[in-house]
């Protein structure tokens, strides 16, 4: 595997896949949803899956910005909602490849309900969950997966809600594939992507992302590079399950696949259940007009 | 003999079907191949229709976990190129509000039937009601361009869902099909064609290369042609404000550029989009303007009236927005008063006073989920007669 990976690297050019009428584009200097976009187009690059036949859906919110700058069928919808026309997208037009980018409010506050069933009905879509744990757009108000204790616009007392498990929800919740991976290791990143894009069901992919100028700022996480880092630190991801410890890992979150269940795919059922219907109701009037 | 009491061609297939039974067999007709809903009094049987009906044409049936995502996966699936249909009542049109704006600025073609019951709130389920007159023009964010359709017979669903496909696909726009709870599921004998033998409607499609294309860019006509995912255009769609070109943009031109034709866009289109019907009131002394159920009762009140010798006339908007002004104002011009049945406090009567002014205009309103019986109507159109001779 790791032999692709740098084959691969050499010959990716993002650009490829960006629109370039669009840079500048409009994310924070040091944020990770760029490493994320990259790391997405680096997976479609490899599965060699056609532009054309691409559709990305993303909600509001700063991830739901990045579909804009991807040369593809881009659409960016209403608050909390991709999932939810991704849906319609996915079992209207099964031929194509439909990606939803989503942020840890839009996925899982206003939009919680629609990921819940989207887990569970298993339709063919790959959804991107970047998880920078605070509302950036609107200037940094406390999510669903802003760690406790936290210091927000919005909790200037410190967040006293527990957070979500993004991953441990979407598997409850029946999800057929779920992955978490950081921003700090692209090269596991794409791959988790990439096993993502390859599920033929639903795939929740959760990115570990960090905002370092609102977020990071306000609770004094130092700059980008520390934040990146402190994901190696605090955190412990599988890919760092071998590496010499420090004292400082407060939460012991696994990354890559997490869950991956062969279930059946809603729209092929759905389709499968109908032709079988037609086929039925075809030799029942063919038997009719024969008597 | 009006419109809806006409007796069908000699030799027709004729069905004994409800109006949701109609809608959803209208929709089919029309070319739609995508529902998505969710359940709630009383526009349910809509659904249930369509659950058996598409998977027989090879079209898809989705029950989605919620209101929103309803109408959300109906716009998605009209974004990926296919005739689209949600069908509500009250309370989920209140839900789905935000997104029908979304179909509306970002020209996504897409049909949503409300059926309407008594409100506010959960209100009467299953009693009707005419009180989402205002919420289907103006019930989303901002401004922008609505056609709202108000069929009054069983038979009229059926050729109405048929014309709000036509209209959703060649306008790029959402289109709302209101229609009351007593039509919906009233069970009436009809004659399924549509009269005009109208083809199904084809939507503006792109052409010619991807470098000069434009999304938003309109021809002469005020459509912009929608490229469909797969063909090479590979366009970016949005809710933001948005130029010729797809992309957010907050400059003051180009918005204001799009957004003016947005809003004008119906007007070249005005022939396919009116539609009204009058009766009597060419000699009428009292013109009475009503939609669904309410231009039932009066059309057999204008019979008991005229019994008596009161002339009696009837303007049934069947396309309520855009209202047909110009078509009020002609049928009403040689009456003395107008009356306006409804089952809400006063909503269409808001609209032809605006219209007429409202020196003339009477209302006649019922909100307890009883509908309006033609003797209400006789009497005080009658009441309004006397009014002028005394």
């Amino acid at each position: 595997m790791s032999s692709t990976i740098v084959d691969s690297a050499a010959e990716f050019d993002v650009r490829d896949y960006l629109r370039k009428e669009m840079m500048p584009h409009f994310l924070c200097p040091g944020c990770g949803h760029g490493i994320a976009l990259r790391a997405l187009l680096w997976a479609i690059h490899e599965l060699g899956i056609d532009k054309d036949k691409l559709a990305v859906v993303s909600g509001i919110g700063c991830a739901g910005r990045l579909s804009a700058y991807i040369d593809a069928n881009t659409f960016h919808v209403t608050h909390g909602r991709p999932l939810a026309y991704a849906t319609g997208l996915a079992l209207a037009r099964p031929d194509l490849h439909v990606v939803v980018i989503t942020g840890d409010g839009d996925c899982l506050a206003i939009g919680g309900n629609h990921l819940i069933h989207a887990c569970r009905r298993n339709l063919k879509l790959t959804c991107l969950m970047l998880n920078n744990e605070v509302y950036g757009m609107t200037g940094g108000q406390v999510s669903p997966t802003t760690s406790e204790t936290r210091l927000t616009t919005t909790t200037p007392l410190g967040n006293a809600e527990p957070n979500f498990d993004a991953c441990a929800l979407a598997a409850a919740a029946g999800a057929s594939f779920v992955g978490r991976e950081v921003t700090h290791h692209v090269p596991k990143l794409k791959e988790l992507i990439r096993a993502g894009l390859s599920h033929p069901g639903f795939a929740f992919v959760e990115v570990l992302s960090d905002c370092t100028e609102i977020f990071g700022r306000k609770n004094e996480l130092g700059s980008s590079a520390e934040m990146v880092l402190r994901q190696k630190s605090e955190l412990r991801p599988e890919a760092y399950r071998d590496t010499v410890d420090t004292p400082f890992r407060s939460n012991d979150l696994p990354t890559g696949v997490l869950t991956k269940t062969d279930r059946a795919e809603y729209g092929t059922a759905y389709r499968k259940a109908a032709a079988v219907q037609r086929a039925a109701k075809a030799a029942k009037s063919a038997a009719g007009i024969s008597k | 003999m009006n419109a809806i009491d006409k007796a069908p061609a000699p030799g027709a297939a004729l069905r004994l079907i409800s109006g949701n039974h109609a809608c959803a067999l209208g929709a089919v007709a029309a070319g739609c191949r995508f529902f998505a809903g969710y359940p709630i009094t009383p526009s349910s049987e809509v659904a249930e229709r369509l659950s058996r009906l598409l998977p027989e044409v090879d079209g898809v049936f989705v029950q989605m976990e919620d209101e929103i995502a309803s109408i959300a996966a109906v716009i998605g699936a009209s974004m990926g190129g296919v005739k689209a249909l949600t069908a509500t009542s009250g309370p989920g049109f209140s839900l789905k509000q935000e997104n029908i704006g979304y179909a509306a600025g970002a020209e996504i073609p897409c049909v949503i039937v409300n059926v309407m019951r008594g409100g506010p709130s959960t209100g009467m389920p299953t009693r009707p009601s005419q009180s989402d007159i205002m919420q289907s023009r103006w019930g989303s964010h901002g401004d922008y361009p609505m056609i709202v359709l108000a069929p009054a017979s069983v038979r009229e669903i059926y050729t109405e869902t048929i014309r709000a496909f036509y209209l959703a696909e060649t306008c790029r726009t959402p289109v709302v099909l209101l229609y009351d709870q007593v039509i919906a599921q009233l069970t009436e004998t009809v004659e399924l064609s549509d009269g005009e033998n109208r083809a199904p409607a084809e939507r503006k499609w792109a052409s010619g290369p991807r470098e000069t294309y434009r999304p938003y860019a309109a021809d002469e006509d005020g459509i912009p042609a929608m490229s469909r995912p797969g063909a090479g255009y590979r366009v970016h769609t949005t809710g933001l404000t948005h130029g010729e070109n797809g992309f957010p943009t907050q400059n003051p031109e180009a918005v204001a550029r799009n957004l003016g034709r947005l809003f004008t866009k119906f007007e070249r289109h005005r022939e396919a989009i009116d539609s009204w019907e009058t009766l009597g009131c060419e000699d009428a002394d009292v013109v009475i303007v009503a939609i669904g159920i309410s231009a039932r009762a009066a059309m057999r009140a204008i019979d008991i009236a005229r019994a008596k010798g009161l002339r009696l006339g009837l303007f049934r908007p069947i396309t309520l927005w855009p209202f047909p002004e110009k078509a009020l104002r002609d049928a009403t011009a040689g009456a003395h008063a107008v009356l306006v049945p409804e089952m809400n406090a006063g909503q269409l009567r808001l609209e032809v006073e605006r219209i007429l002014g409202s020196q003339r205009v009477h209302g006649l309103h019922r909100y307890d989920g009883e509908a309006i019986s033609p003797e209400e109507i006789a009497a005080r159109a009658q009441a309004l007669a006397r009014e002028k001779t005394t």
